[in-house]
């Protein structure tokens, strides 16, 4: 294959153009004379010149040098790469849905608004809440808006002496850094021996200084945590709140619900567990459902039925306000929507009996090759750790590296902080026993080559489009733009 | 239940429990509690087949009515332009729109190039140094902004011009409610004794009135709200003298025509480029761009792509100055931000590559020549008054002689969707209308639109 490496910039021909416009019929504005001189742009932007076909060949190559779910296994755990059924893509882009301005009016919008209201409903019931908002953008930004619902409930009830948020070791770092953004105060537990919340711990930090407990369940070593109800009671008990993590809801779609939990909000990431693509990093979708007793402080507008008619309802004097523009990333919204439709309740248990089921499987098959710190029954995802490869010199890094060269995108590496040389891996239910077998097999080749043959793995990738790259470099001396 | 996105068979799976040593599924949920345990289905609707499904939505569809169907002159921040076919092509690549963010850079030089082409053309058309992957939308852009600056300076008070769009001064009170930082509001010129008269632009002695030793920074909006172009460089002037930092919020498509905000001494630029080839999407996905100048490079929020080179010495990117982000710092990271719009943003690429710089200029040139020609048409009639009389861009600010609600309606039963109503956000400005024209109306549809309202304002509703 010819290397291409230029930029688009780089394959600029000055009067070349690329793009396709309606002749200018009306009268000519002198921008000389309409506008202050000093507001006209001197030199015009470093745009590229290109044609629409140079264009079309470009990015067309730049993917072939990008990895999607619909090119192969991708277990990277918690983010929850499930395939992306293309019929939701469709209706994402289908004429009288998407075409719309948010600002047109309800009168006109009665369809998408009976969308986002179903899908306010659909939620709560997968969550066992009250209301949901579709408003975040992101898991972290429900998360952000479900700690601001917090602080708006306590500063409501006037005890302004709720600072801290409680955190386990083993979360996402949104988690404090959505916290910090709320102005709380973030307050880190251990886990215990099992891989849970240490309880004792949890105990001697709890008094009426706390605002709120967050938690990822499953946690992120993909482990239930068993003693949840002892967890929500103690919170509540001294007057806290609790936040439910639920990226890996993917685990207990129609198995449990976070509100018979006991807990107060919850958010979902549509690009993970509804099954809409990432984007390449973005757009997701984060609702966040609350309980009954939050539900006044939910952002504006709420989408409510009045004489079967949907309204924006902009009116709650205790709302937190809002969180971003408009109603949420409607156009991922449309594709989850369509996905909760085409797999109905029984389907999505069935998603997650077989996310779990899958994730099992592969612990099973690795468990004596590799070493597993808390191996019991998991949920949807687990947590391998390379040590014992890492003392031949090959670390979590080097068996993701040859994975890419296998054509299987690598698990989550390093990640949660409290397991050393951590691989998380999340297979989802999409990938069948033949992908997972596959999957299996190479990891165990590894394994053995680790023993065997060090060195041979320490070069990898050797056939992707670009070796394994200097990143320090990248951050000692930033070069973040192309230059003319 | 059989589902076509789940390969594993009956079969399969007792072979699959029987290896993992479990008798049956519902084993494998022994650690939930079981009270917890749900013991019925779900209560959602029944499965839809893809056919079903698309009759479903086809039917919700219907009652919309989209700016396919009507001639849109709305805009208030999200605006209908002309999205170049080739876009969609290359957004629909699975290996882009099924990508997860890049941690893995072998096999994802495609997004990291892609951003890094993003973060090039963002910084040219702002004139700023260092431009981020994205961010939400414009409403979430400026309150990181002002979050940054902050931290910047140390300093917890921000003056916010009321001509900066309404949601994301919204969104911005939500955001820095328990921030320790305070925002105070600074009028726009509207009366014929205010000191730039109708002006429609930021009243700079007020502006000056509220600056202090606090200020940790100015965000303005040109062009604003209303379409008006503010001065950015008399503005950027009074911030340095006290030592506060600007916040510029431009709309890229004026960007190919007017001076950056950059040039003119702004020191972040932030924004909505979901003009840049996104559909409005009914207000989401939208884009979010963030773009500074050096000094504040290690401080953005957010993912950055930067250059590097392979083991080989060959060009290639990676997700660079990490250390800034929440997965490293946790609770001291420079925001909570992980997702982002990285797709929305390589469609922006798309979008500029395709237009090019004449094409952009085009674009906002027929934006000037059209709105121009629809307010003076307006205007003409006497069915209408003007209200401020300083240049705008692409939108204006008129005053009919009925209510914008009442006409907004009306004009619906015609297929246009009418303007903006700033009644509901500005008091002052009651009664006045905010009419948006692209390049995308033609002059047959804009005579259309400027005869229904003539017609409706003479003889009433």
């Amino acid at each position: 294959m010819m290397r291409d490496e230029r930029l688009i910039f780089e394959k600029s021909v000055e009067g070349r153009i690329g793009y396709s416009l309606p002749e200018n019929d009306v009268p000519e504005v002198e921008l000389e004379s309409f506008y202050p001189v000093e507001l006209l742009r001197e030199t015009a932007p470093e745009i590229p010149e290109v044609s629409e076909v140079d264009v079309i060949r470009h990015y067309t190559n730049l993917s072939k040098r990008n990895y999607g779910v619909d090119s192969g296994f991708y277990p990277l755990g918690s983010c929850t790469m499930k395939y992306n059924p293309k019929i939701n893509e469709d209706i994402a882009s289908m004429e009288g849905l998407a075409q719309m301005h948010p600002l047109q009016g309800p009168q006109s919008a009665q369809g998408n608004l009976e969308i986002l209201y179903n899908m306010d409903k659909y939620l709560s019931e997968i969550l066992g809440m009250e209301r949901v908002t579709l408003q975040p953008a992101a898991g972290a930004h429900g998360e952000m808006t479900g700690l601001m619902i917090i602080k708006a409930y306590h500063m409501h009830r006037n005890d302004s002496k709720r600072v801290k948020i409680i955190v386990p070791d083993s979360s996402h770092g949104t988690n404090p850094a959505s916290a910090a953004l709320a102005g709380f105060e973030v307050v880190h537990i251990p886990s215990d021996e099992r891989g849970c919340v240490d309880i004792k711990a949890l105990e001697d930090i709890l008094d009426d200084t706390v605002a709120g407990l967050m938690l990822t369940n499953p946690n992120t070593l993909g482990l239930f945590e068993e003693d949840i109800l002892k967890i929500s009671e103690m919170v509540h008990g001294c007057g806290g709140l609790l936040y439910y993590d639920g990226a890996n809801m993917n685990a207990i779609m129609g198995m449990a619900r976070p509100g018979d939990m006991g807990f107060d909000i919850a958010h979902v990431n549509l690009h993970k567990t509804f099954s809409t693509p990432h984007g390449g990093g973005g757009p997701g979708s984060g609702p966040i459902g609350v309980v009954k007793e939050l539900v006044p402080f939910l952002p504006v507008p709420v989408i409510e039925k009045v004489n079967d008619r949907y309204i924006l309802d902009y009116d709650r004097p205790l709302s937190i306000g809002k969180v971003k523009s408009f109603y949420g990333n409607f156009g991922v919204i449309l594709r989850a929507y369509s996905y909760i439709r085409t797999m109905g309740a029984q389907g999505l248990k069935v998603a997650s009996q077989a996310a779990v089921l899958n994730a099992n499987y592969i612990r099973k098959k690795l468990e004596d090759l590799y070493e597993i710190p808390y191996n019991r029954i998991c949920m949807h995802e687990f947590v391998l750790s390379a040590q014992k490869q890492a003392k031949n010199g090959v670390t979590a890094l080097d068996i993701a590296k040859n994975l890419l060269d296998e054509g299987i995108h690598p698990p989550t590496i390093y990640f949660p902080l409290i397991v050393h040389e951590a691989m998380m891996i999340e297979p989802t239910e999409t990938e069948s026993p033949e992908t997972l077998d596959n999957f299996i097999d190479i990891m165990r080749q590894l394994a053995i080559k680790a023993q065997e043959d060090p060195e041979s793995l320490k070069n990898a990738p050797r056939t992707t489009y670009v070796s394994r790259l200097d990143e320090v470099k990248a951050a000692r001396t930033p070069v973040l733009r192309w230059k003319k | 239940m059989k589902s076509s996105y789940i390969p594993m068979t009956k079969q399969q799976q007792e072979a699959m429990l029987s290896a993992v040593g479990v008798k049956s599924l519902d084993e494998l949920f022994s650690a939930i509690p079981e009270k917890l345990r749900l013991k019925e289905d779900l209560n959602l609707p029944k499965p839809l087949s893809e056919h079903e499904l698309k009759k479903h939505m086809h039917t919700l569809a219907q009652k919309n009515s989209d700016t396919c169907e009507n001639s849109c002159f709305l805009g208030a921040g999200v605006y209908d332009h002309i999205i170049p076919s080739a876009v969609q092509h290359i957004i629909s690549r699975q290996e882009f729109y099924t990508a997860y963010t890049p941690y893995q850079p072998e096999i994802s030089q495609g997004v990291l190039q892609s951003i890094f082409e993003y973060q090039t053309m963002i910084s040219e058309l702002t004139g700023m140094d260092a431009a981020n992957a994205s961010l939400y939308d414009g409403a979430t852009a400026l309150y990181e902004a002002v979050l940054l600056a902050s931290r910047f300076n140390g300093r917890k008070e921000v003056l916010v011009a009321r001509s900066v769009n309404p949601e994301y001064r919204k969104a911005l009170y939500s955001v820095l409610k328990y921030s320790g930082i305070t925002i105070k509001e600074v009028d726009f010129n509207k009366e014929e004794n205010d000191p730039a008269g109708k002006s429609g632009t930021v009243n700079l002695e007020q502006l000056e009135g509220k600056l202090s030793k606090d200020t940790a920074a100015i965000a303005i909006q040109s062009p604003n709200f209303f379409g008006i172009l503010e001065d950015i460089k008399a503005i950027s002037q009074k911030a340095k003298e006290i030592g506060a930092l600007l916040i510029a919020v431009c709309d890229p498509i004026s960007l190919g025509m007017f001076e950056s905000p950059g040039a003119l001494g702004a020191d972040i630029a932030v924004g909505e480029a979901q003009p840049l080839g996104n559909p409005m999407n009914f207000g989401g996905p939208l884009l979010g761009y963030f773009a500074v100048k050096s000094p504040l490079t290690r401080r953005m929020p957010g993912r950055i792509a930067g250059e590097t080179t392979d083991s080989q010495g060959r060009r290639g990117f990676v997700l660079t100055l990490q250390a800034r982000e929440q997965h490293i710092r946790r609770e001291k990271a420079t925001s909570n931000i992980c997702t982002n719009q990285a797709l929305c943003a390589l469609a922006a690429v798309s979008y500029l590559s395709l237009m090019g710089k004449e094409g952009l200029k085009e674009v906002a040139t027929q934006c000037i020549n059209k709105s121009v020609y629809t307010y003076q048409s307006l205007l003409e009639n006497r069915q209408v008054s003007r209200v401020f009389d300083a240049p705008f861009f692409r939108e204006f600010v008129v005053k009919p002689k009925i209510k914008p609600s009442v006409l907004n309606e009306a004009l619906l039963a015609e297929k246009i969707i009418g303007g903006y109503d700033l009644t509901a956000e500005y008091p002052e400005l009651e009664g006045c209308w905010l009419v948006a024209v692209t390049e995308k109306r033609s002059r047959e549809e804009i005579d259309y639109f400027v005869d229904k309202v003539n017609l409706m304002c003479r003889e009433g509703l």
